[in-house]
């Protein structure tokens, strides 16, 4: 092993530890956008998928990078796109003192 | 958060006039030192921005903007990879990029919320192929190329490790895709000898995941690993009932984080390895909450084959005789309720009944009643499915309550409607030791003045148990499709 291999085991043992911290504090609530936060974050394979596709490595793995590309880039796009699309829906019960009730009392003096 | 942004944005634009600055002077080895800061500069933004995404969801009101963030932290990852100087031809590249964001778009803006779960299975899938892709070319880049520099154990460790729970999740997200569309059984399907069959499988796994790691060049040996990948994904599956699934869709989760960290120790990318442990995480924390609300080890989810039989011993219903209402009484004992419980079950997943819910939970408010809803951490196919389909029908979240959170007030609660769900309010969980759901913890809907179930029939759950919740003397049964009755009560309810 050399020494940045274990650097990359630290790195990932601390990573690791910073997911549990975070995540063992999402409410139940947000649980199914986590989980497609998640998928959407997973798309960063495209980062090695990027390299084997564009990198000469034979015609082999230039086909294996292309179709890894379009999986990852497909869970990137799809992904984001419906976290953002669920937590657009999750909204908080209007107030009882809603905008038509202040507007009289505290609005006009 | 413009802060946070800030804060993140910084060393990229640094990396960036530092790369114009040294590439403008004609520096020629400093100029590559200078792309290559500016990549790893790119990757810490993108690992911060990351963390700062899933740290937002702790808050429901901040989530949105935190994940935007989040894919910032994608695109500069992107960018930053693009500039690798180990990229020479940029059309596969492109294509692929164009061709997975047409792909991408539909799955992510038109795929309707109750298809959430197999929409969140199938896209395991893909990030999974994409990881094993990557091993599998890295591996025939090291090995099979010809005058290749060979794979040293390290690295060899980390792609036969990325190959392998790649490939079980490829196919085992398949599976349990298949079974939530239903196009394969969501019953458990068993052989005898099953679990024998899978461990062994396992073993063999293994010992080639060894094998591999002494002698990197044995070429069968890799192959044969990633067969046995792809096979142990079908067959760990199969097994598991559509009841288990939640534990099942966040454990390939977890399984598709780890391969893509495993990728990041072949390939020696930081903000893999981060991102994937982060994934990893998270699907292990889910997949531990959701095993504990259904009181079982993970051994029990996996190999348990739950729900296949009916376990001697169990209550059955002989004898017992449950009472049906109208949906003419019903509505009126809820218009005239002061507390009104809602628990959502799969059963409102499947009828598409939410909007209902909600509508029927507005007239009850405008009565001057109170309205709360009751969500089971295993409730669904899914963990916090019912959550998304009740946000989808404009229920405002600060209406849905945890189990911990509502246990103790279903005493105080005038009306409990149950809209398909069956084995998250049986006590038999709290009372009947030979029950197999025995020691789960359950909504303590029991507890409440009256209840109504709204159910199809009395066919048991999807454990295969009978409710003795369906025959309490405070229930009333409202047969027929939950949709429809919620449609009936809705329209009964406005006529009183």
């Amino acid at each position: 092993m050399t020494a940045t291999q274990i650097i990359q085991l630290y790195v990932f043992v601390l990573a690791g530890f910073v997911g549990f911290l975070v995540i063992t504090k999402v409410p139940p609530l947000l649980h199914t956008p986590l989980m497609a936060a998640t998928n959407a974050i997973s798309g960063i394979s495209l980062v090695g998928s990027i390299v084997l596709a564009g990198g000469q490595y034979g015609s082999v793995a230039t086909i294996l990078g292309f179709i890894a590309v379009v999986c990852a880039m497909t869970n990137v796009v799809g992904g984001f796109i419906i976290t953002d699309r669920m937590l657009g829906m999750f909204k908080r019960a209007e107030t009882k003192s809603g905008p038509t009730d202040t507007t009289g009392a505290g609005g006009a003096s | 958060m413009s802060f946070l942004l800030l804060i993140a944005g910084l060393p990229t634009a640094a990396a960036a006039a530092y790369l114009l600055a040294t590439s403008s002077t004609g520096a020629s080895l400093d100029a590559i030192g200078g792309r290559e800061l500016m990549v790893q500069l790119t990757y810490l933004a993108s690992s911060v921005l990351f963390i700062l995404g899933l740290r937002s969801l702790t808050k429901p009101d901040e989530a949105r903007r935190g994940m935007q963030l989040a894919a910032l932290g994608m695109v500069f990852a992107i960018v930053g990879t693009l500039l690798n100087s180990e990229i020479l031809t940029y059309s596969w590249i492109v294509g692929g990029l164009v061709l997975g964001t047409v792909l991408g778009y539909p799955l992510g803006k038109f795929v309707p919320m109750t298809a959430m779960p197999q929409r969140i299975a199938f896209s395991h899938m893909f990030g999974a192929l994409a990881a094993t892709l990557v091993g599998v070319g890295e591996y025939y880049h090291g090995i099979q190329v010809p005058d290749a520099a060979g794979i040293e154990r390290f690295k060899m460790g980390a792609i036969g490790f990325e190959v392998l729970f790649g490939a079980l999740t490829v196919t085992g997200s398949f599976m349990a895709f298949g079974k939530l569309q239903e196009f394969i059984t969501g019953r458990p399907i068993t052989y005898p000898g099953q679990n024998f069959f899978n461990l062994s499988l396992f073993a063999a796994a293994f010992g080639c995941f060894v094998w591999l790691i002494i002698h990197p060049e044995s070429t069968t040996v890799f192959y044969v690993m990633l067969a046995i990948g792809f096979a142990i994904g079908i067959l760990m599956v199969m097994p598991i009932g559509g009841a288990d699934m939640p534990v099942v869709v966040s454990l390939l989760n977890s399984y598709a984080g780890l391969a893509a960290s495993a990728t990041g120790f072949a390939i020696n990318n930081d903000v893999l390895i981060i991102a994937g442990a982060l994934d990893g995480a998270s699907g292990f924390i889910l997949s531990i909450i959701m095993s504990k609300a259904m009181n079982r080890s993970f051994g029990n989810v996996i190999f348990g084959a739950f729900g296949s039989t009916v376990t001697a011993g169990a209550k059955t219903a002989e004898g017992l005789v449950a009472k049906s209402i109208s949906a003419e009484d019903a509505a009126v004992q809820l218009a005239y309720a002061g507390r009104v419980v809602f628990v959502p079950g799969y059963g409102m997943a499947v009828a598409q009944a939410q909007h209902q819910v909600r509508e029927l939970a507005e007239l009850i408010e405008k009565n001057g009643g109170e309205v709360k809803y009751a969500i089971h951490p295993v409730a669904g196919r899914m963990p916090g499915h019912m959550n998304v389909l009740l946000a989808e029908a404009n229920v405002p979240y600060d209406k849905m309550y945890d189990m911990e959170e509502i246990n103790d007030s279903f005493g105080e609660t005038d009306v409990v409607v149950v809209i398909g769900a069956n084995d998250v309010v049986n006590p038999a969980a709290k009372t009947d030791k030979s029950s197999p759901i025995f020691g789960m913890p359950i909504l303590h809907v029991y507890e409440a003045r009256s209840i109504i179930v709204l159910k199809r029939g009395m066919n048991p759950g999807f454990a295969g148990i009978e409710n003795e919740l369906f025959f309490d003397e405070k229930t009333n049964m409202l047969f027929g499709d939950a949709k429809s009755s919620l449609t009936k009560l809705v329209s009964e309810v406005k006529s009183l």
